[in-house]
Protein backbone atom coordinates (compact mmCIF):
# COMPACT_ATOMS: atom_id res chain seq x y z
CA UNK A 1 0.00 0.00 0.00
CA UNK A 2 1.51 3.38 -0.98
CA UNK A 3 1.37 6.01 1.71
CA UNK A 4 0.86 9.80 1.24
CA UNK A 5 4.49 10.91 1.84
CA UNK A 6 5.84 8.21 -1.08
CA UNK A 7 2.99 9.99 -2.86
CA UNK A 8 3.69 13.72 -2.11
CA UNK A 9 7.57 12.55 -3.00
CA UNK A 10 6.12 10.80 -6.29
CA UNK A 11 4.03 13.90 -7.80
CA UNK A 12 7.08 16.15 -6.74
CA UNK A 13 10.09 14.00 -8.42
CA UNK A 14 7.41 13.83 -12.00
CA UNK A 15 6.10 16.77 -12.12
CA UNK A 16 9.45 19.09 -11.94
CA UNK A 17 10.98 16.55 -14.01
CA UNK A 18 8.59 17.62 -16.92
CA UNK A 19 8.73 21.19 -15.82
CA UNK A 20 12.87 20.82 -16.21
CA UNK A 21 12.36 20.00 -19.69
CA UNK A 22 9.47 21.96 -20.20
CA UNK A 23 10.10 25.74 -18.70
CA UNK A 24 10.89 28.29 -21.10
CA UNK A 25 13.51 30.11 -18.83
CA UNK A 26 16.55 27.55 -18.47
CA UNK A 27 17.40 28.97 -15.00
CA UNK A 28 13.59 27.69 -13.62
CA UNK A 29 14.26 24.66 -15.40
CA UNK A 30 17.68 24.13 -13.69
CA UNK A 31 15.80 25.24 -10.06
CA UNK A 32 12.99 22.04 -11.30
CA UNK A 33 15.75 19.97 -11.88
CA UNK A 34 16.87 20.35 -8.45
CA UNK A 35 13.48 19.51 -7.13
CA UNK A 36 14.10 15.99 -8.84
CA UNK A 37 17.06 15.51 -7.67
CA UNK A 38 15.99 15.97 -4.03
CA UNK A 39 13.07 13.97 -4.60
CA UNK A 40 15.03 11.07 -5.80
CA UNK A 41 17.11 11.46 -2.45
CA UNK A 42 13.96 11.73 -0.69
CA UNK A 43 12.91 8.10 -1.70
CA UNK A 44 16.42 6.81 -1.13
CA UNK A 45 15.37 8.02 2.61
CA UNK A 46 12.19 6.48 2.35
CA UNK A 47 14.48 3.36 1.31
CA UNK A 48 16.40 2.84 4.25
CA UNK A 49 19.23 4.31 2.89
CA UNK A 50 20.47 7.58 4.33
CA UNK A 51 24.29 7.48 3.17
CA UNK A 52 23.21 7.31 -0.69
CA UNK A 53 20.88 9.94 -0.24
CA UNK A 54 23.25 12.61 1.69
CA UNK A 55 25.32 11.76 -1.30
CA UNK A 56 22.92 12.50 -3.44
CA UNK A 57 21.74 15.79 -1.99
CA UNK A 58 25.92 16.65 -1.55
CA UNK A 59 26.62 15.72 -4.99
CA UNK A 60 23.27 16.29 -7.08
CA UNK A 61 21.17 18.94 -5.19
CA UNK A 62 24.51 20.73 -4.11
CA UNK A 63 27.27 20.99 -6.66
CA UNK A 64 26.21 19.63 -10.21
CA UNK A 65 23.01 21.79 -9.92
CA UNK A 66 25.04 25.00 -9.15
CA UNK A 67 27.28 24.08 -11.95
CA UNK A 68 24.08 23.77 -13.74
CA UNK A 69 23.10 26.91 -13.07
CA UNK A 70 26.48 28.88 -13.66
CA UNK A 71 27.04 27.48 -17.17
CA UNK A 72 23.26 29.09 -17.78
CA UNK A 73 24.44 32.22 -16.71
CA UNK A 74 27.49 32.29 -19.03
CA UNK A 75 24.61 31.86 -21.91
CA UNK A 76 22.91 34.69 -23.78
CA UNK A 77 20.05 36.15 -22.43
CA UNK A 78 18.26 34.89 -25.62
CA UNK A 79 19.75 31.75 -25.66
CA UNK A 80 17.86 30.85 -22.67
CA UNK A 81 14.78 31.82 -23.30
CA UNK A 82 15.06 30.46 -26.84
CA UNK A 83 12.54 27.50 -28.03
CA UNK A 84 13.29 25.81 -30.99
CA UNK A 85 11.16 22.47 -31.90
CA UNK A 86 8.79 21.59 -34.52
CA UNK A 87 5.07 20.38 -33.44
CA UNK A 88 5.94 17.17 -35.64
CA UNK A 89 8.89 16.41 -33.54
CA UNK A 90 7.31 17.03 -30.52
CA UNK A 91 4.58 14.84 -30.88
CA UNK A 92 7.00 12.04 -32.42
CA UNK A 93 8.87 12.73 -28.48
CA UNK A 94 5.81 12.28 -26.42
CA UNK A 95 4.30 9.03 -28.83
CA UNK A 96 8.20 7.33 -28.24
CA UNK A 97 7.53 8.58 -24.38
CA UNK A 98 4.20 6.61 -24.06
CA UNK A 99 5.68 3.78 -26.17
CA UNK A 100 8.88 3.30 -23.54
CA UNK A 101 5.79 3.92 -20.27
CA UNK A 102 3.71 1.52 -21.77
CA UNK A 103 6.16 -1.12 -23.08
CA UNK A 104 8.03 -0.84 -19.70
CA UNK A 105 5.05 -1.04 -17.52
CA UNK A 106 3.77 -4.01 -19.07
CA UNK A 107 7.02 -5.94 -18.41
CA UNK A 108 7.20 -4.54 -15.26
CA UNK A 109 3.48 -5.49 -14.19
CA UNK A 110 4.06 -9.14 -15.87
CA UNK A 111 7.22 -9.72 -14.18
CA UNK A 112 7.26 -11.24 -10.68
CA UNK A 113 8.13 -7.98 -9.07
CA UNK A 114 4.78 -7.41 -7.40
CA UNK A 115 5.24 -10.18 -4.81
CA UNK A 116 9.01 -9.26 -3.50
CA UNK A 117 8.15 -7.74 -0.26
CA UNK A 118 11.12 -7.52 2.68
CA UNK A 119 10.57 -7.48 6.41
CA UNK A 120 14.53 -7.47 6.85
CA UNK A 121 16.29 -5.04 8.41
CA UNK A 122 17.90 -2.59 5.51
CA UNK A 123 21.41 -2.13 4.36
CA UNK A 124 23.97 -1.24 7.44
CA UNK A 125 26.51 1.32 5.74
CA UNK A 126 29.19 -0.89 7.03
CA UNK A 127 28.62 -3.39 4.25
CA UNK A 128 28.51 -0.25 1.88
CA UNK A 129 31.99 0.24 3.06
CA UNK A 130 33.54 -3.02 3.30
CA UNK A 131 32.25 -2.86 -0.26
CA UNK A 132 34.02 -0.25 -1.36
CA UNK A 133 37.65 -1.18 0.25
CA UNK A 134 37.38 -4.76 0.39
CA UNK A 135 35.43 -5.99 -2.78
CA UNK A 136 35.58 -3.06 -5.49
CA UNK A 137 39.23 -0.98 -4.40
CA UNK A 138 40.48 -1.62 -8.03
CA UNK A 139 37.43 -0.05 -8.93
CA UNK A 140 37.06 3.08 -6.39
CA UNK A 141 40.76 4.22 -7.35
CA UNK A 142 39.87 4.26 -11.15
CA UNK A 143 36.83 5.71 -9.91
CA UNK A 144 39.12 8.43 -8.54
CA UNK A 145 41.27 8.65 -11.55
CA UNK A 146 38.62 8.95 -14.05
CA UNK A 147 37.16 11.69 -11.98
CA UNK A 148 40.39 13.62 -11.67
CA UNK A 149 40.84 12.98 -15.37
CA UNK A 150 37.20 14.39 -16.05
CA UNK A 151 37.44 17.32 -14.20
CA UNK A 152 41.06 18.17 -15.59
CA UNK A 153 40.21 17.38 -18.98
CA UNK A 154 37.21 20.26 -17.89
CA UNK A 155 39.05 22.70 -17.08
CA UNK A 156 41.13 22.58 -20.14
CA UNK A 157 38.43 22.66 -22.46
CA UNK A 158 36.84 25.23 -20.92
CA UNK A 159 40.08 27.20 -21.07
CA UNK A 160 39.80 30.45 -22.68
CA UNK A 161 42.50 30.73 -25.43
CA UNK A 162 43.54 34.38 -26.23
CA UNK A 163 45.03 34.88 -29.40
CA UNK A 164 47.70 37.02 -28.39
CA UNK A 165 48.50 35.05 -25.76
CA UNK A 166 48.94 31.93 -28.49
CA UNK A 167 50.97 33.91 -30.96
CA UNK A 168 53.00 34.52 -27.80
CA UNK A 169 53.64 30.89 -26.94
CA UNK A 170 53.91 29.89 -30.66
CA UNK A 171 56.72 32.81 -30.98
CA UNK A 172 58.50 31.64 -27.86
CA UNK A 173 58.52 27.94 -28.87
CA UNK A 174 60.15 29.25 -32.46
CA UNK A 175 63.01 30.84 -31.00
CA UNK B 1 7.48 -1.09 4.40
CA UNK B 2 4.49 -0.06 3.69
CA UNK B 3 5.79 0.71 0.13
CA UNK B 4 6.46 -1.40 -2.65
CA UNK B 5 9.73 -2.41 -5.00
CA UNK B 6 6.91 -2.09 -7.89
CA UNK B 7 6.13 1.30 -6.37
CA UNK B 8 9.40 2.41 -6.88
CA UNK B 9 10.55 0.71 -9.68
CA UNK B 10 6.50 2.46 -11.57
CA UNK B 11 8.52 6.10 -10.86
CA UNK B 12 11.55 5.11 -12.25
CA UNK B 13 9.64 3.59 -15.55
CA UNK B 14 8.16 7.35 -15.39
CA UNK B 15 11.45 9.54 -15.34
CA UNK B 16 12.99 7.30 -17.58
CA UNK B 17 10.43 7.71 -20.27
CA UNK B 18 10.32 11.50 -19.39
CA UNK B 19 14.36 11.60 -19.70
CA UNK B 20 13.79 9.72 -23.35
CA UNK B 21 11.16 12.10 -24.16
CA UNK B 22 13.42 15.23 -23.51
CA UNK B 23 16.47 13.62 -25.72
CA UNK B 24 14.64 13.01 -28.54
CA UNK B 25 12.69 16.41 -28.45
CA UNK B 26 15.20 18.79 -27.18
CA UNK B 27 17.75 20.60 -29.28
CA UNK B 28 19.16 22.97 -26.59
CA UNK B 29 22.21 21.29 -24.99
CA UNK B 30 21.71 22.30 -21.69
CA UNK B 31 17.91 20.75 -21.88
CA UNK B 32 19.50 17.68 -23.35
CA UNK B 33 22.22 17.62 -19.89
CA UNK B 34 18.88 17.27 -18.15
CA UNK B 35 17.36 14.96 -19.57
CA UNK B 36 20.29 12.60 -19.16
CA UNK B 37 20.71 13.75 -15.56
CA UNK B 38 17.06 12.50 -15.29
CA UNK B 39 17.44 8.86 -16.75
CA UNK B 40 20.48 8.68 -14.24
CA UNK B 41 18.56 9.67 -11.40
CA UNK B 42 15.60 7.02 -12.84
CA UNK B 43 18.56 4.11 -13.09
CA UNK B 44 20.06 5.03 -9.52
CA UNK B 45 16.37 5.21 -8.03
CA UNK B 46 15.90 0.96 -9.52
CA UNK B 47 19.73 0.30 -8.08
CA UNK B 48 18.57 1.42 -4.21
CA UNK B 49 15.15 0.28 -4.51
CA UNK B 50 16.26 -3.11 -5.52
CA UNK B 51 18.74 -2.89 -2.88
CA UNK B 52 16.51 -2.42 -0.38
CA UNK B 53 13.86 -5.28 -1.07
CA UNK B 54 16.50 -8.22 -1.78
CA UNK B 55 17.97 -6.72 0.48
CA UNK B 56 21.80 -6.42 -0.58
CA UNK B 57 24.18 -3.47 -0.16
CA UNK B 58 25.86 -4.27 -3.67
CA UNK B 59 22.65 -1.73 -5.03
CA UNK B 60 23.58 1.22 -2.69
CA UNK B 61 27.57 0.65 -3.82
CA UNK B 62 26.56 1.17 -7.50
CA UNK B 63 24.57 3.80 -7.03
CA UNK B 64 27.26 5.38 -5.44
CA UNK B 65 29.56 5.08 -8.32
CA UNK B 66 27.07 5.71 -10.55
CA UNK B 67 26.59 9.88 -8.86
CA UNK B 68 30.33 9.87 -8.69
CA UNK B 69 30.43 9.37 -12.79
CA UNK B 70 27.70 11.38 -13.31
CA UNK B 71 28.97 14.00 -11.36
CA UNK B 72 32.19 13.83 -13.48
CA UNK B 73 29.89 13.28 -16.97
CA UNK B 74 27.96 16.92 -16.10
CA UNK B 75 31.45 18.57 -15.68
CA UNK B 76 33.08 17.42 -18.86
CA UNK B 77 29.58 18.45 -20.52
CA UNK B 78 29.38 21.58 -19.06
CA UNK B 79 32.92 22.20 -20.33
CA UNK B 80 31.89 21.22 -24.04
CA UNK B 81 28.57 23.40 -23.57
CA UNK B 82 30.96 26.24 -22.93
CA UNK B 83 33.57 25.89 -25.43
CA UNK B 84 30.61 25.13 -28.07
CA UNK B 85 29.14 28.57 -27.20
CA UNK B 86 32.33 30.19 -27.40
CA UNK B 87 32.13 28.36 -31.07
CA UNK B 88 28.94 28.72 -32.51
CA UNK B 89 27.58 31.61 -30.51
CA UNK B 90 24.65 28.89 -29.96
CA UNK B 91 23.66 26.11 -27.48
CA UNK B 92 21.44 24.45 -30.19
CA UNK B 93 22.71 21.35 -30.92
CA UNK B 94 21.49 20.95 -34.87
CA UNK B 95 23.98 24.39 -34.95
CA UNK B 96 27.09 21.70 -34.50
CA UNK B 97 27.91 20.83 -38.07
CA UNK B 98 31.29 20.83 -37.61
CA UNK B 99 32.23 16.66 -37.50
CA UNK B 100 29.16 16.54 -40.07
CA UNK B 101 30.67 14.33 -43.21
Amino acid sequence: MVDTLFLGIAVLTIVSAIAALEMRSLVYGGIALMGTLGGIAGFFILLDSPFVALFQIAVYVGSIAVLILFTIMLVKRELIFQKKEDTKRRYAGIGLMLIVMISLGAVVFNSGISSITTDEPAVDYREIGEDFLIYYWPALVAMALVLAGSVTGAMILARRHDEVEDEVEDEQRTD
Amino acid sequence: MSNELIDFVIVSVALLAIGIYGLAVKRNFIRMLFAVEIVINAANLNLVAFARFLPHSGGQTFALFSIAIAAAEVAVGLALIIVAYRMYKNIDVADFRSLKG
